[in-house]
């Protein structure tokens, strides 16, 4: 049923179609009308869940945890500094290998404090051992809950799952949506049947517990597996989802890459934007496209590279920072992959990202000479 | 081998965990000194020296409390 509503919308439905039986949330702009809508939800008897309404986002993930090491479904969500309170426990999280879901609407850091987009903040989890997934647009957003779900909870995997929406641009606007019936998420996505760990009296068991020198190491090692390993599980359940609902997904998309002198790099909602340039860019004979990332963690360093190898130049827009390196993603490939790449800050504290822009940097790709240069898009010069 | 997420599943299993392996120093008794007092057996934190003043050096950590416990000095710590 095509609806039109919000990203944070479209997330809430997802949540209510998944059936998590319990959602541990506390509010924070701009995620906040996701847990209104799972209030409503449960309130109206039409989630069958237990909502807890917790003191803090450290909190409300400490509950997910404890929650899904009962061995039932969890869904939970935040932004910003909620995302960054949970930090601690993220970790726990993904080394309990709980497959929890989590939906983060993307907005920056403080200080100086920021209610507006940009990515810093699920960026900065990336070496908690969440899977990470980025929306460019509201239909994304329901369709990788769904999709994460069923990726978190395979045996082979068992690592939590951030579906990030770049906050305000999809959190607080709207745009027809499909929602899939829930027979067909049934189907699609049956209950979760805990293997690893399930808090039972008849089966008493330890979990989170204290580990010495003996034993750490291969717990962290059997994450890394599981992290490599989620790579063909993502595939096949991208597989299954077009069988099911007929949208197909993957690691990447490839938007006029082949042929392409020259490609641009990016994750979530500025894809759109990019799309649009790189369509008038073609029209006036440039040979130009774009990656878009979507599965951010596990990294698809292959995919990726296959995509790009063949262009002059590559382009990698950054909406975060590591302060003294430069833009994270940037870096990442540049670690990973033999390329030609220019960076580019832009979008930080949801500064606005014209089509314009995205032209500029299509130029400056193309003259400079300067590999290491973090290029900073749209700052505002200082008048002299 | 460690269990997907570290869970435990099979109660009482702190004890394969040999925390002998953390010592430096090493008690040893001698038996010609010994007074049979029971001072190390009650002072000993780990609970690893039974009534017959044997050490169980799987679980001593050696942290020498024993030694310093003992009123005859029949206790000796010694680089392990």
């Amino acid at each position: 049923m095509l609806k039109v509503i919000s990203a944070n919308r479209a997330i809430a439905e997802a949540v209510k179609l998944s059936k998590p039986k319990v959602v541990p949330v506390y509010p924070i702009t701009p995620q906040t009308s996701i847990s209104e809508y799972l209030a409503k939800f449960v309130a109206d008897g039409d989630l069958p869940a237990e909502y807890i309404r917790v003191e803090s986002e450290h909190s409300a993930i400490s509950a997910a945890v404890g929650a899904s090491g009962t061995g039932v479904r969890v869904f939970t969500a935040t932004s910003s500094q909620g995302l960054a309170l949970m930090h601690e426990i993220l970790f726990v999280a993904a080394g309990m290998r709980n497959p929890i879901v989590l939906g983060n609407a993307n907005r920056a850091l403080s200080a100086p404090l920021s209610i507006w987009n940009d990515q810093q903040d699920s960026i900065s989890q990336r070496d908690t051992g969440w899977m990470q997934f980025f929306a460019e647009n509201a239909q994304e957003a329901l369709d990788f809950v769904i999709q994460a779900y069923k990726i978190s909870e395979n045996e082979n995997v068992l690592l939590p799952s951030m579906v990030c929406v770049d906050g305000f641009i999809l959190t607080h606007t709207v745009e027809p949506v499909d929602i899939p019936s829930q027979e067909e998420v049934d189907e699609f996505l049956p209950d979760y049947k805990p293997t690893h760990s399930c808090l039972d009296p008849e089966h008493p068991m330890s979990l989170g517990t204290f580990t010495d020198p003996n034993y750490y190491m291969e717990a962290r090692h059997d994450m890394e597996v599981a992290m490599e390993g989620a790579k063909e599980v993502i595939k096949a359940v991208n597989k299954e989802f077009a069988e099911k609902f007929g949208r197909e997904y993957g690691f990447i998309e490839n938007y006029r890459c082949d042929d392409a002198e020259i490609i641009l790099v990016a994750m979530g909602s500025i894809c759109g934007t990019v799309k649009d340039a790189i369509d008038s860019l073609r029209e006036q004979g440039e040979k130009v496209g774009l990656l878009k990332l979507i599965t951010y963690r596990p990294f698809p360093v292959d995919e990726m590279y296959d995509t790009i190898k063949n262009a002059d130049r590559i382009a990698v827009l950054d909406k975060n920072i590591s302060f003294g390196i430069g833009g994270v993603l940037f870096n990442e490939m540049k670690a990973k992959m033999d390329i030609d790449a220019r960076g580019f800050i832009l979008g930080l504290g949801g500064r606005d990202v014209s089509p314009e822009d995205i032209k500029n940097i299509v130029d400056i790709t193309r003259n400079s000479t300067d590999s290491n240069k973090i290029n900073w898009i749209g700052l505002k010069e200082e008048e002299s | 081998m460690t269990a997907t997420g570290a869970t435990v599943k099979e109660p009482g299993s702190s004890k394969q965990n040999k925390t002998g392996s953390w010592r430096t120093f090493r008690p040893t008794l001698d038996k010609d000194k010994c007074i049979d007092c029971e001072n190390c057996v009650l002072f000993c934190p780990e609970g690893c020296i039974n009534e017959n003043n044997e050490i169980d050096y799987d679980y001593c950590k050696g942290c020498g409390i024993c030694a310093e416990e003992c009123p005859v000095k029949a206790i000796k710590m010694e680089r392990d």
